[in-house]
């Protein structure tokens, strides 16, 4: 089983419809990048999918699980990581993965392996007693994804990860998605830097509620005779 | 419950590593402890007078001193001119006039009567009362001791008055600070329940936190207890700070048991816990939180007879007190730390009390699940 899953998935909120009967699937270690312009209906249709937000009609399932009723086994099976910086500022490094580990449910020994493991992936073991919010903004967020990860989830959502972030610090946390993705974790990837959508697998393209286009960046350009990403992107959005 | 454990040590470790907070929780109550006990006093002294004594002989001199020996009065000045008093107490120097008019010793001796005009400064209703009734009571004493000695001999113009003296139960020396310092310990910790832990709450979301504690396996009641109990522990640890503190500053007599103190605040914690909790509810900034929780714990506090007596309320304020928490946990602080009233006496407001918090959490839950 793919996994996710959405079938005819639609949010309405009033007369206003959100998400409009989108229907995809994401496939085993992919990395899926959800592009679309501000408004289009992204950050609704990835709520659903996390369980924050009751969909309207339409079904969803996440590592299997149905978003309807099963949202507490969605939320142990996925990662997330919000366009806002999530960590708690006065919590050292190694506090804050002590806390998202063991609300997680890992165990302390699992904890302690963890965060060893972790510090010396990105190299920040001297830093480790220190406050998060003394660090800066790029390893902030590259912190932020190594412990929505830490409990190795299914599947894990990336809301805008690396907006703010310098070209350098963007190509290492790519690096990064791309060894989380060989290790087997389905990435899911909303993005507004078209560079960054020529680095997944597939692709979809959400204009007004609907998904216009998914496939591979290389086929979604040929199709729209297109040299990048963003002529394609700028072909679908500003089409209507 | 391995869960509410990482969320409670997390509280922690950041309520202690925040100044701000520790200020809140250590400093703050002394200062309230001290500084509110002494100023919050109804006791008037001081009361400023100026004299117009147009008699000038041994016994109005007699009856000014007697007055300004009382300890109540001041005497700002002796003049003889009706004028320049007056504009004492309209440039708010004098609370207080005492005119004796010429003729008042041989007034007194000769016609047994004398007259004296007292003119108060009414602005300040229950200082103008006391002011008032304190020297009336001063010169009522002078004119039995005048009686006294001169008439005591006459058995059918001797001492007639009948005075009455008081005996005050419970608070012998009718000292304030003993009556104000429960009330007071009562305050704080309200404000550490319906003040810091909605607070708290908020500012997940305010810096964000909320959503990303959101998508993770926590269930809400284990988020609702990991942020309610870390305020139910420090509440009840303020309240054991400032029984220390009011114990060794102000000998604070504890006739009851403390444990049914404790009993009570335990409950009652809950009670503005789940007010806060509620208020987090429909804020989204600590700001909003902060007025929302003020507005109606100025209310309740105002109205909880922690100042003044709920018994001189109007009826209908007095109803209104029904629904007030900090006026039971007043009441009852009173009872047990003063009276000794015992588990018997409290049992219905500890009864009122446990409902009460039963309804405002379960009200505040109930609003929590529908918003967030």
């Amino acid at each position: 089983m793919n996994p996710i899953i959405t079938r005819s998935l639609t949010k309405k909120f009033g007369n206003f419809i959100a998400t409009n009967a989108i229907t995809f699937e994401v496939l085993p270690g992919e990395i899926f990048g959800f592009l679309g312009a501000n408004g289009a209906g992204k950050t609704t249709a990835m709520r659903m999918l996390c369980g924050l937000l009751k969909p309207s009609s339409g079904e969803a399932f996440v590592a299997g699980y149905n978003v309807y009723t099963q949202t507490e086994k969605v939320k142990k099976s996925i990662g997330y990581m919000s366009q806002r910086f999530s960590l708690y500022e006065d919590l050292t490094v190694k506090e804050n993965i002590r806390f998202y580990g063991g609300i997680y449910g890992l165990s302390n020994q699992q904890i302690k392996d963890k965060t060893a493991q972790l510090l010396q992936k990105l190299g920040i073991e001297k830093e480790a007693g220190q406050l998060v919010g003394a660090l800066p903004l790029g390893w902030k967020q590259k912190l932020s994804f190594s412990v929505a990860i830490l409990h190795d989830p299914a599947i894990v959502f990336l809301d805008e990860p690396t907006g703010g972030v310098d070209p350098v610090t963007r190509r290492q946390f790519w690096d990064m998605i791309y060894e989380a993705a060989n290790s087997g974790v389905t990435v899911f990837v909303t993005t507004h830097y078209m560079d960054e959508a020529e680095y997944c697998n597939r692709v979809s393209i959400m204009v007004d509620g609907k998904i216009e286009a998914l496939d591979t960046p290389v086929a979604l350009k040929s199709h729209y005779q297109a040299d990048t990403m963003n002529d394609v992107f700028l072909q679908l959005a500003r089409g209507k | 419950m391995r869960t509410i454990r990482f969320l409670l040590q997390k509280e922690f470790l950041q309520i202690f590593r925040s100044k701000a907070m520790l200020r809140i929780i250590l400093i703050v109550p002394i200062l309230q402890l001290l500084v509110l006990s002494y100023a919050a006093n109804y006791e008037i002294k001081n009361i400023a007078i100026d004299v117009i004594d147009r008699d000038l002989s041994p016994w109005s001199q007699q009856l000014v001193s007697k007055i300004l020996a009382s300890g109540y009065f001041k005497l700002h000045r002796h003049t003889f001119s009706e004028q320049e008093a007056l504009d004492d107490v309209a440039g708010d120097r004098a609370d207080i006039i005492l005119v004796i008019p010429p003729h008042f010793e041989r007034d007194l001796v000769k016609e047994n009567k004398a007259q004296l005009q007292l003119l108060v400064n009414a602005i300040n209703g229950s200082k103008a009362g006391l002011a008032n009734g304190y020297a009336n009571s001063i010169i009522r004493d002078f004119n039995q001791q005048i009686r006294t000695s001169w008439l005591a001999l006459d058995k059918h113009t001797g001492p007639a008055r009948i005075e009455i003296t008081y005996s005050n139960w419970y608070n012998q020396r009718m000292d304030y600070k003993v009556f104000m310092v429960p009330g007071i310990l009562v305050v704080l910790v309200t404000l550490i329940g319906a003040f810091l832990s909605g607070m708290n709450i908020v500012k997940e979301k305010e810096i964000g936190t909320i959503e990303q504690l959101n998508v993770t396996p926590i269930r809400k009641y284990q988020f609702i207890l990991g942020k309610l109990i870390p305020f139910w522990i420090i509440g009840m640890f303020e309240l054991i700070f400032g029984l220390l503190v009011g114990k060794l500053v102000f000998d604070l007599p504890i006739v009851g048991s403390i444990g049914l103190v404790f009993l009570f605040a335990a409950i009652y914690l809950w009670v503005m816990l789940g007010m806060g909790l509620l208020v987090s509810t429909f804020t989204d900034t600590q700001q909003q939180a902060m007025f929302i929780a003020w507005f109606f714990v100025i209310i309740f506090m105002l109205m909880s007879g922690l100042f003044t007596p709920v018994e001189s309320m109007p009826h209908w304020a007095q109803q209104l007190t029904l629904l007030n928490p900090i006026a039971y946990f007043i009441k009852v602080i009173r009872m047990v730390m003063l009276k000794g009233s015992g588990f018997s006496d409290i049992s219905m407001y500890l009864l009122i009390m446990f409902v009460y918090a039963l309804v405002m959490n379960g009200v505040a839950i109930l609003n929590y699940r529908k918003r967030v």
